[in-house]
């Protein structure tokens, strides 16, 4: 079956070409075939967390070590990272984070709106760079800016995947 | 006509441990590609501020000779310095102004120097007594010795060609920088405050 | 049944003076607190990084390193509170199984900046059990200087990720400040 280029193949690129070597996340189904990229091309190391704040404390040890990473994760994840980024943005690591964001549109589950709700304002009271990627055609476009403000801006950057842009899955399936 | 890189580089040859800092532009590309240094502080970003941030290393530092080497069109950006300047007399202080009359990093439009403003005139006309005009390798060998051993502050306008020279490398993380800078010029500090 | 719990005898400062004798070119992680202390006033060094912020992170911070540079020796020190506010990175690290990486927990059962309250490990909770059901190639609780003696070659030299619960007495030692 031939299918169109998702928007998972193309941040995919973009990561490859920004030489991301780390890639840390808390599986989401919105990041699954991100996921499954990354996990299947060996020249990425794929840790996946208990809990996301590991990614932010292990992607600044990756920076210590020369290597560059991004953290996977869903919105509510970003509720348990936000002390954690005490560490870059003290240290100035550069930081990389895709949200795919429940609780905003079309939400099924009242208990993720929230932390969904409160996604742009508690990072961007951290410190952190917030984009937002609303369609799917901007997607991979975000995201290849938020690695270059990250990279080589050396600051902590959040692309949130609008969860209209992700599409209403059936989750009962 | 003088050729920016060459001057710059015969003006470092005898910096040994004096602290240079750089205006954002060409003259950062100039100093390191003499060779990247912990007390190299280069400047990116805002125009006008070179003079003064020099002259806070150089209050600091009384015993160090610190040389801020920049453009003419960065210099008049904050042009009220060089009055700052003339007041305070830090002698340990030498300005170095590279002056190829264009604007190097948006496509080259003229500056006023272009126009026949005279630096060396505002600087005197500021309180800085030794400013002179070098226009040849020979007035550039016959300033050398005053740039880090006569007492300051001392502003020299290289005239150099248009010219671009390649871009280098030059470190943009201003954290690392800074603090690479602030620890090689004193041992002893190692925090922030 | 009761189990004679032993008594602590080991004193943190000549522990890690001890485990850092050997040291070469590895590189350390410190979580904050009295570790960062400890490491700071014996070896203080540039392959040191110390923490003193992101509690619970010492752990997945040190499993980063050791992944970007697997050529390295990675260990990692910290302390019981710390440690148990990430407890689930010893997951994550196990999965990946990092060849070159050992975590020393100093374990003084103890929260030592905010009062000196009971830590879990005060209570039974036992990490090193912890360290070996996730999966660490070696995990240990070190109550006496033979083993800490025995402990510390591992820790160098052991295929890992290798963890070391070092029980150590609550003390009072002075607060050096990392340069």
């Amino acid at each position: 079956m031939v299918e169109s280029v998702s928007w998972s193949d193309k941040v995919f690129s973009v990561l490859c070409e920004a030489e991301v070597k780390q890639v840390a996340y808390v599986p989401d189904a919105g990041h699954q075939r991100l996921i499954k990229l990354c996990i299947d091309y060996n020249e990425i190391k794929h840790v996946p967390l208990t809990s996301e704040q590991e990614g932010i404390a292990l992607l600044g040890g990756a920076w210590l070590g020369g290597e560059r990473g991004a953290l996977l994760m869903q919105s509510s994840g970003v509720g348990n990272v936000i002390n954690m980024l005490s560490v870059p943005n003290e240290c100035r690591f550069p930081l990389l984070m895709i949200v795919t964001m429940r609780g905003e549109w079309a939400e099924f589950n009242p208990w993720q709106i929230p932390m969904g709700q409160a996604v742009e304002t508690t990072l961007k009271a951290m410190g952190v760079i917030v984009l937002r990627a609303a369609e799917e055609c901007l997607i991979s476009e975000t995201v290849s800016s938020a690695s270059k403000l990250a990279f080589e801006g050396g600051r902590m950057v959040a692309v949130l995947i609008s969860q209209r842009a992700l599409g209403q899955k059936d989750w009962n399936k | 006509m003088l050729f920016r890189r060459d001057a710059v580089h015969k003006i470092l040859e005898k910096r040994e441990n004096s602290a240079v800092v750089t205006g954002i532009g060409n003259a950062s590309h100039d100093v390191a590609s003499a060779g990247d240094h912990p007390l190299n502080m280069y400047l990116f970003g805002v125009m006008g501020g070179a003079v003064m941030t020099a002259f806070g290393v150089a209050l600091a530092q009384p015993e160090r000779r610190v040389v801020v080497i920049t453009g003419d069109g960065e210099v008049l950006a904050g042009i009220g310095s060089l009055a700052t300047v003339g007041v305070e007399r830090p002698s340990n202080l030498s300005i170095i102004v590279l002056d190829n009359q264009v604007y190097g990093a948006t496509g080259g439009q003229l500056t006023h120097t272009a126009a026949g403003v005279d630096l060396v005139g505002i600087a005197r006309a500021s309180g800085i007594v030794n400013s002179v005009l070098i226009k040849d390798q020979k007035g550039l060998e016959r300033a050398l010795p005053e740039v880090y051993e006569k007492p300051g502050p001392y502003l020299a306008v290289v005239e150099v060609s248009p010219q671009s020279a390649p871009r280098v490398d030059v470190p943009k993380d201003g954290t690392f920088t800074a603090r690479r800078f602030r620890s090689a010029i004193n041992q002893e500090i190692k925090d922030h405050g | 049944m009761s189990i004679a719990i032993p008594k602590i005898t080991l004193a943190r400062r000549p522990v890690v003076t001890k485990i850092l004798e050997s040291r070469k070119d590895e590189l350390l992680i410190t979580g904050l607190g009295a570790p960062t202390w400890d490491v700071a006033s014996v070896s203080d060094h540039q392959n040191n990084f110390y923490l003193w912020g992101g509690m619970g992170g010492a752990v997945s911070t040190g499993l980063g390193l050791a992944l970007a540079k697997p050529e390295r020796r990675v260990l990692v020190f910290t302390g019981d509170g710390e440690m148990l506010m990430g407890l689930g990175s010893l997951a994550t690290v196990a999965v990946q199984k990092p060849k070159n990486f050992a975590v020393i927990v100093l374990d003084n059962e103890r929260y030592g900046e905010t009062g000196m309250q009971k830590t879990a490990t005060a209570s039974g909770v036992d990490l090193s059990l912890v360290a070996r059901g996730v999966g660490f190639h070696i995990a240990r609780t070190i109550w006496t200087l033979d083993e800490l003696s025995e402990a510390t070659n591992e820790i160098y030299s052991a295929h890992g990720p290798v963890f070391y619960d070092v029980k150590v007495q609550r003390s009072d030692d002075p607060m050096v400040l990392p340069e």
